[in-house]
């Protein structure tokens, strides 16, 4: 019983993480249809930030929960401003342009820190569950995830500006006629994903080390949840974190990490095989 | 006419290749020489890319994996077997048929071509994890361990064939890369005149008219991209062959390195990418001479900025710049 509590954690876990890290792409790629090769290293940026604030003082809970979303969010403003608008409509450019971001990314904050590999320990000490215990920090990551899941569906749902976002993300030209300020929505929705970006990379920092390529780690398994969740993209999201994140916590359990891993990807492409348009271009179709 | 004008290419970058292969080593050191053979090596690992992205229009984020698979496939074979000529073959098909599989799903899966960039980024990475995790006593194939994050540093070079007692000198190495690069360029100017390189051309320009007009669009991408690969392959053997395999060979900063270079030489051309490849390798290697800077940094601005300002590359917009200059 115990056992299966705390492998059953431990999925949930590995779900969380997944949806944490790819959340961010699924505002920028699945709604505005940006393909940002640099969202590893928006993460990187947001785990940085978290620890530099740590290290200036900043109680840890604000480091990690606001001050790494502001600075990433800042920082998305800017490449939106600088590269991306210059780019709507061209996605193999985008991805190139991104690209060349997520190296030059990499260089800079490789020459500033090093590479070598930062962080801080995990708050919230150990749970005790019969005869196993695991850390509090994951319980409370599951729970940031499902608060945070919550909140952006809640602003797309029910506030105007979420509205606004969705009809400008659906048809820029109508909004546009409509008085819709688009170039706006387009900015500040790119702001919003950075900033979710920047808030999961200091959230993971605790429990996966900092170093200036730890975005490389994440990128592709962020891309490959968002292209299977399809193109509802917070129920495709959820969908596919959680399908995915249990082959990879089963395939962990059986055989080794990086075995989990390739299982997953595996099971990711065999699915694009069976759904090309994704899970939710069949199953869930009228969600969001 | 245009096939005169192709035929000329071709035999004029033979004649080049000729004139490299016999004129360099006399002139170069011994480091130098292999220098430049990584240098041929990457570019024709541009070249298998400006292929497939240039004409095949198929955006492969994954080429270094067949460059990656390629060396590995050289290494091991030439490990267990007793002359490394027989290890050509092996290192040329396993890349050809790993881009035949990985094609089968995309093509076959009727993929859009956004999400093939993505889909051969993660085959990359997962490789990449996948080798650096070989270490250990456990992972070896015949006589050849894998060696995780080390590769394996005692790939045995080629050696004259029927006579595994003679291997090749560096010199003759760089005859054999300059020779493949040329014939390779050679040979893509061919495929491209032929009725299959228009049909693959075709296709780049409207994938639904072609199909309309009764080509099998899918057999012809995957054919186009499985000769890609085996390009790569031939990139990575002979990379393999002065240098020596390492997981690197899968990074993302090699699959990286060889868009930018077909991206600021020029997409749809075969020579742009050639110099493309061979200015950006001297300017990393002058970038990795500067203390303070790291090449990513530089590396990563100059895609940027070729994407902003040259998004059509060099060799088109020379190509535009010389002819407005000229009456």
């Amino acid at each position: 019983m115990d056992l299966v509590l705390a492998t059953g954690i431990q999925a949930l876990s590995g779900i969380a993480t997944l949806l944490l890290i790819s959340l961010g792409l699924a505002i920028v790629f699945g709604m505005m249809r940006v393909i940002n090769l640099a969202h590893g290293e928006f993460l990187m940026l947001g785990a940085y930030s978290a620890i530099l604030a740590v290290q200036a003082g900043i109680n840890l809970w604000v480091a990690m929960l606001v001050v790494a979303p502001l600075c990433v969010g800042l920082f998305g403003v800017v490449v939106e401003r600088l590269v991306i608008r210059r780019l709507y409509g061209r996605m193999v450019d985008t991805m190139l342009a991104t690209w060349g971001l997520s190296l030059a990314l990499i260089g800079a904050v490789t020459m500033i820190f090093g590479n070598t590999v930062a962080g801080f320990s995990a708050p919230l000490g150990s749970v005790q569950i019969g005869a196993y215990s695991t850390s509090g920090y994951g319980l409370f990551l599951i729970a940031a995830t499902m608060v945070l899941l919550a909140a952006v569906w809640a602003v797309l749902r029910f506030t105007p500006a979420g509205l606004i976002a969705r009809g400008t993300m659906q048809n820029a030209g109508m909004a546009a006629a409509l008085g819709v300020p688009t170039e706006r929505v387009y900015a500040l929705s790119f702001a919003a994903g950075a900033a979710v970006s920047g808030l999961a990379g200091a959230l993971i920092a605790p429990m996966s080390g900092v170093v200036p390529t730890m975005g490389t780690a994440y990128i592709a398994r962020s891309f490959i949840t968002v292209i299977t969740g399809g193109a509802a993209m917070l129920a495709g999201t959820s969908s596919a974190a959680g399908l995915l994140g249990s082959v990879n916590t089963l395939g962990t359990f059986v055989t080794t990490p990086v075995l989990g891993e390739v299982l997953m990807l595996a099971v990711a492409i065999l699915l694009l095989r069976l759904l090309p348009q994704g899970i939710t271009g069949r199953f869930f179709r009228r969600s969001l | 006419m245009e096939d005169r004008r192709t035929l000329l290419q071709a035999v004029l970058a033979l004649l080049a290749g000729g004139v490299a292969a016999w004129w360099l080593p006399q002139v170069l050191e011994l480091f130098a020489i292999i220098n430049a053979t990584v240098y041929v090596a990457m570019a024709l690992l541009a070249l298998s890319l400006a292929l497939v992205w240039g004409f095949g229009g198929i955006l492969c984020f994954g080429q270094a994996a067949f460059f990656g698979l390629g060396g590995y496939a050289y290494a091991v074979a030439a490990l267990n077997l007793p002359d490394t000529t027989y290890a050509i073959p092996i290192a040329l098909g396993v890349p050809m048929l790993a881009a035949a599989a990985l094609g089968y799903v995309m093509f076959y899966g009727k993929v859009s071509d956004v999400y093939m960039g993505v889909i051969t980024l993660t085959v990359t990475l997962i490789l990449f994890n996948f080798i650096n995790s070989t270490a250990g006593e456990e992972w070896r194939i015949g006589a050849a361990p894998l060696g995780g994050f080390n590769g394996i540093p005692s790939t045995p070079p080629l050696n004259m064939p029927g006579d595994p007692g003679t291997a090749l000198t560096p010199e003759q190495i760089f005859v054999i890369a300059v020779a493949c690069l040329a014939g390779c360029y050679a040979a893509c100017k061919l495929i491209l005149r032929s009725h299959f390189g228009r049909v693959v051309t075709a296709i780049r320009e409207n994938e639904l008219r072609a199909a309309l007009l009764g080509y099998n669009v899918r057999l012809h991408k995957l054919a186009i991209f499985a000769i890609g690969g085996l390009m790569a392959g031939l990139a990575g053997m002979l990379f393999a062959n002065c240098v020596f395999v390492s997981p690197t060979m899968f990074s993302l900063a090699y699959s990286g390195q060889v868009i930018i270079w077909v991206m600021v030489g020029g997409v749809g051309t075969l020579l742009g990418p050639i110099i493309g490849a061979m200015l950006l390798q001297a300017l990393t290697a002058w970038a990795g001479t500067l203390p303070e800077v790291n090449p990513n940094l530089i590396l990563g601005l100059v895609l940027v900025v070729a994407v902003l300002a040259i998004p059509r590359g060099l060799q088109p917009t020379m190509a535009t710049l010389l002819r407005r200059r000229a009456p």
